[in-house]
């Protein structure tokens, strides 16, 4: 006897004719930004972690593992940000990036390389012209803490030197202290140095501490054009959550029915596992649906993730557990 | 040539945030059986031990008290498994410690295992007991719960070895508390027993500490610390426990003297190192 | 206005295999006699049935149907064990017979759990996560206060009724036997339990947990059976105490037969359960809240959140969201981990709900039902949501008992109490706001015994459980479930 397979709610079935009721106008002061967001519904704590961990308990086996392990490594945006990185690190991750494991062909290339600006040109070179994007931290990363036109610039060179992807961090400082308006008028400027360059807005939930900070954070980051919603710098204490990527997912889904745009949602900081990553995956398959399981619209930024799905791969194909040391170190 | 096998002899070691140090002191002290016979070089605990299991049972405070009451009564629990598999090494140590019988020890033991199994059932129930809900006279929920004062120091009593030290120990214990106890002078391989058996019960680390040596001189280090909350008397003699008192209200500690003839069910040590926290929230649309 | 099937809409990308557990760990067998006097023996003549998986109608294992003539045999030997063993037995001792009977459910865990999916149908993430710890725990907690009733605050020295006849439902087979025998037992009765006539498995492997934790003889004696059993219960003059929990329907007749006797009687009945939702309910939590207060176990719970009260202002955009939250809902095959709703517990109460169902829709309420898939053998009733319900429909009053939620509004919080509690029943409701000062005041002013805040179906050992007016009267759980089997 088979379980109905999973299936959400589409375009189809807006047949109910019951209407979503949130419509979003265009920002043009702080003032209605704010009266937009305090608009917006609060999160309860318990009942989001609650929803998280019961998601959590979903049993992911056999073919199905093996699809979401293939999945999650085709989202990675495979990172290196240390004050110590050098061309020869980056070459090293770009080479893995491109080819994760070269005795098997068949395991697909992750999604991008994310690195500092000053490496991008090189990563560019390494990679050249391989599907790999590559991803450059900008604006002051991590911190955020310097003036808008250090942060611009930092964003522009890493554009000329050939990044496809900008991962900027809010102001949390402004965000927490109120200036919602400071914090929207950044993304737009960044979005418009940014180019062709797509944009993931990084809120740094840890920072953020509350659900309902994280829902209005991920609201401005929309509105003001972000491409992508990103949980996290990896630098702080605190890192993705499930409860916090279920939070954002919920904010793309409600932003979706309302403004127009799928936006997608990066989770980085702390997922090491494959059963951490493909607890992600079942979040978003059953908060927002089938159609954000694609690299275009969801990333886990991650450096030994790569490897555990490796090996979590190797052993289905197996059967047996595998060692560590199958695999590069890079 | 004899055949007799030597047996490996054990070192008893204070207990820290789980872990079992010397005193860094380097010292140690000679423990005998209550009929005079060498028994074990306990360690002398210091000062500066005393500091590290204040620090320690500070840090794990939060997340005790954090914990489900379930989880702590669970915890518990264990340690009277614990004890019940291993009885007959308690039993035995009770027999040396006290002088008396195997039988009067095994009853002695049978009786702590009783009282743990008690404690342990305390944990989430005594909200409900010593907490509940105020009529006040306007539209507020008004709601009064007992939360733990801290971290509780005890110097434990100085003849009952085993049982004198669970009532000790796990009265704070079960209210959310951390405890640094200070094991009977004379007495004290029991309860270093018993502490060992805390490492197999799922007890966080710097829950219970456990500090032998001299009450005379770790005492007033307990009573003096300004990070204390709490402080248990019972092994200290009148005259000095009113100098330690005194010194104890340097910080406010709550101080607790046994009486004289307290009875089993009573629930004086339980509430002697709980505040009672209230609650008023409006009512209305 | 016909019945609305939500389209198929897309298949997923990841698309979960099944994922089942495997039934083997039960060991059922063929067949199971009686528990008392501390074994198991044939009933009078013999006398047995079939119990049935009401996944795929497959009989799982013959249990004993027990007499009057057994009834008889089970109470003598409660009455014995009371007054020869069990009055004698002191707190400290009785509290760790309970501890023991706790950890041996903790250690048998996933064997119970199977055997309470493949018996009543529910799903195995539930019977896993929810009803076997909660079993557990509330053997803990009562264990805890066997020893201590002193200061349950009903005076010194307490005394128990002395036998306790104690009549289960089939909606949580071995948490309803926890909730009955934890509390009599740690007070000092002895007890004769009477699990459901569709699910008697997981008592009886409880028999055996009872057999191994070297309970007394006779301080617990499970008879399997139908209502005739349960009634020659009630009947029997040498019980002390009734406690039941079903249908309002048979707490009545329980309530009639008894009113002439000297028995102490609790019931815990049926429900209509009301969750109230204001204009600033946290939203994604309140569906959740929802979806759960009703889906949860199919709907075979007392206190379900059967009617949705929704605040006017917001009910289009909850309705949305509830409809395309529906969908979600993975029904099937019970012991497949990642199943949600699982099957009916048998012909007859699905019959039941499709009778209800049915009438909603003739009454004139709009019905969304998902679009799963059913499995072809088994009792299924697929997810149903009734919008533009009235207070004087009949699935606004009446206890369906299924996987059906019935949709109503309102303007004010006057409103909703006063509709919330336009009902007989008074066992369970939901709030949901994000002001506390408001829920506060709706919460004093609903008729329920239970009110969950920002939650529902939230269930403790420490936590009072129990109804007002037709729901029922006594509290399980808690210091105050205490007081159904105490003297006071």
């Amino acid at each position: 006897m088979s379980t109905a397979p999973l299936r959400l709610v589409t375009e189809q079935d807006r047949s109910v004719q019951i209407a979503a009721t949130i419509a979003v106008p265009t920002i043009e002061s702080e003032a209605q930004l704010k009266a937009l967001l305090t608009s917006l519904s609060g999160v309860d704590a318990v009942g989001a972690e609650a929803r998280a961990a019961k998601l959590s308990t979903r049993s992911i086996k056999k073919a199905t593992k093996l699809a979401a392990i293939e999945m999650a490594i085709s989202m990675i945006d495979l990172t290196t940000l240390e004050g110590a990185d050098t061309p020869g690190r980056v070459t090293s991750l770009c080479t893995k990036a491109m080819r994760p494991d070269p005795r098997d062909l068949t395991v697909p290339a992750v999604a991008a390389v994310c690195v500092y600006p000053d490496l991008v040109a090189h990563a560019r070179s390494v990679l050249g012209s391989s599907p790999v994007a590559v991803a450059s931290v900008a604006t002051s990363f991590p911190s955020g803490r310097a003036s808008l036109k250090v942060k611009l610039t930092d964003v522009r060179e890493a554009v000329s030197a050939g990044a496809d992807e900008i991962d900027m961090v809010i102001d949390r400082g402004a965000f927490l202290s109120g200036r919602i308006g400071q914090v929207y008028d950044e993304v737009v400027a960044v979005k418009e140095a940014c180019g062709d360059a797509h944009l993931k807005v990084i809120l740094e939930t840890g920072e953020l501490a509350t659900y309902d900070n994280v829902r209005r954070a991920s609201w401005i980051a929309m509105l003001g054009g972000a491409d992508f919603i990103k949980t996290s710098t990896g630098k702080v204490t605190v890192n993705a959550t499930l409860p916090v990527a279920l939070v954002m997912l919920e904010a793309v889904r409600d932003f979706a029915e309302t403004a127009g745009p799928t936006i997608g949602v990066k989770v980085a900081g702390g997922i090491r596992s494959s059963k951490d990553a493909i607890r992600y995956l079942v979040l978003v398959n059953e908060t927002v649906g089938s159609t954000w399981l694609t690299p275009n619209l969801f990333r886990f930024g991650a450096s030994s993730l790569l490897n555990d799905l490796l090996m979590q791969r190797l052993k289905q194909q197996r059967g047996a557990y595998v060692r560590a040391d199958e695999f590069s170190v890079d | 040539m004899s055949d007799a096998r030597l047996d490996v002899r054990k070192t008893y070691k204070l207990l820290i945030n789980g872990a079992y140090p010397r005193s860094e002191s380097g010292r140690s002290y000679e423990v005998t059986a209550a009929k005079g016979d060498f028994l074990a070089n306990v360690a002398q605990g210091s000062r500066k031990d005393v500091r590290d299991a204040v620090t320690a049972a500070r840090a794990a405070q939060a997340k005790w008290w954090n914990a489900t009451a379930y989880n702590r009564g669970q915890v518990i629990y264990r340690l009277a498994e614990m004890a019940e598999s291993r009885r007959d090494e308690l039993s035995e140590h009770v027999a040396l410690a006290e002088g008396v019988n195997a039988r009067t020890s095994q009853k002695t033991v049978s009786a702590s295992i009783d009282r743990m199994v008690w404690y342990a059932g305390w944990t989430d129930k005594i909200a409900q007991v010593l907490g509940g809900t105020n009529p006040v006279a306007g539209p507020y929920f008004n709601f009064s719960i007992p939360v733990p004062s801290g971290v509780v120091g005890v110097v434990c009593v100085q003849d009952s070895s085993l049982e004198g030290f669970v009532d000790a120990v796990l009265a704070p214990l079960c209210v959310g508390n951390t405890v640094v106890a200070i094991a009977s002078e004379s007495r004290p391989t029991p309860a270093v027993l018993l502490g060992e058996m805390t490492s197999s019960s799922d007890f966080p680390a710097g829950v219970l500490n456990i500090v032998t040596g001299l009450a005379d001189e770790l005492a007033p280090v307990l009573a003096a610390h300004e990070d204390v909350d709490g402080l248990d008397l019972s092994g200290v003699t009148t005259e000095a426990a009113d100098g330690l008192a005194a010194l104890g209200a340097g910080s406010i500690k709550r101080v607790y003297r046994p009486h004289a003839q307290e009875s089993d069910s009573s629930l004086r040590r339980l509430r002697a190192f709980v505040e009672t926290s209230t609650v008023w929230h409006t009512i209305g649309q | 206005m016909g019945d609305r099937q939500l389209a198929n809409s897309q298949l997923g990308s990841l698309e979960y295999d099944p994922a089942p557990e495997s039934a083997s760990i039960a060991k059922l067998k063929s067949s199971y006699g009686l528990f008392i006097d501390g074994k198991f023996a044939a009933a009078e003549a013999d006398a047995s049935f079939a119990t049935v998986n009401p996944a795929n109608e497959e009989s799982l294992s013959m249990v004993a149907h027990a007499s009057t003539a057994d009834v008889d045999r089970a109470v003598v030997s409660a009455r014995h064990a009371y007054d020869k063993v069990w009055s004698k037995t002191t707190g400290a001792q009785r509290s760790k017979y309970l501890f023991r009977i706790a950890r041996l459910i903790q250690e048998r865990s996933r064997e119970l759990a199977v055997v309470e999916t493949l018996d009543n149908g529910k799903p195995i993430r539930e019977s896993r996560d929810v009803d076997i710890p909660l079993a557990a725990a509330h053997f803990f907690y009562y264990a805890g206060w066997a020893d201590k009733l002193d200061h349950a605050g009903f005076g010194v020295n307490p005394k128990p009724l002395g036998v306790a006849g104690q009549i289960i439902p089939w909606n949580f087979p071995l948490l309803m036997a926890a909730w009955k025998l934890a509390p009599a037992l740690a007070a000092g009765n002895t007890c004769v339990l009477k699990p459901a006539e569709t699910t008697p498995l997981s008592a009886l492997i409880l028999a055996e947990i009872l057999e191994q934790a070297e309970l007394p003889p006779g301080v617990v004696n499970i008879i399997t059976g139908d209502g005739s059993t349960g009634a020659a219960l009630v009947d029997h003059p040498d019980v002390d105490k009734i406690a039941f929990t079903g249908s309002t329907e048979v707490g009545r007749m329980i309530q009639q037969r008894t009113a002439a006797s000297h028995k102490h009687l609790t019931l815990e009945l049926g429900g209509k359960g009301a969750n109230i939702v204001f204009e600033d309910a946290p939203i994604d939590e309140m569906i959740e809240g929802i979806i759960d207060g009703i889906f949860f176990n199919q709907g075979h719970v007392c206190c379900a959140g059967s009617r949705l009260l929704v605040q006017e202002s917001v009910a289009d955009e909850v309705l949305r969201r509830l409809v395309r939250r529906v969908e979600q809902l993975r029904v099937g095959d019970p012991l497949d981990k990642n199943t949600d709703v699982g099957a009916i517990n048998s012909a007859a109460q699905l019959l039941r709900i499709r009778q209800l169902t049915d009438f909603g829709e003739s009454e004139g309420a709009t019905r969304y039902t998902s679009s799963c898939e059913l499995p072809q053998k088994g009792y299924w009733f697929a997810p149903t949501v009734f919008a533009d319900v009235s207070q004087s429909h009949r699935i606004a009053r009446e206890e369906i008992f299924g996987p059906v939620l019935s949709v109503l509004t309102f303007r004010t919080p006057e409103e909703a109490v006063a509709k919330a509690n336009n009902t007989n029943y008074g066992l369970a409701c939901g709030v949901w706001s994000e002001k506390g000062s408001r829920t506060l005041w709706v919460a004093e002013r609903l008729r329920a015994g239970v009110i969950w805040a920002n939650a529902y179906n939230r269930f403790d050992p420490t936590s009072p459980f129990g109804g007002m007016r037709e729901s029922g009267f006594g509290r399980e759980g808690g210091r105050h479930g205490l007081e159904a089997y105490l003297n006071v």
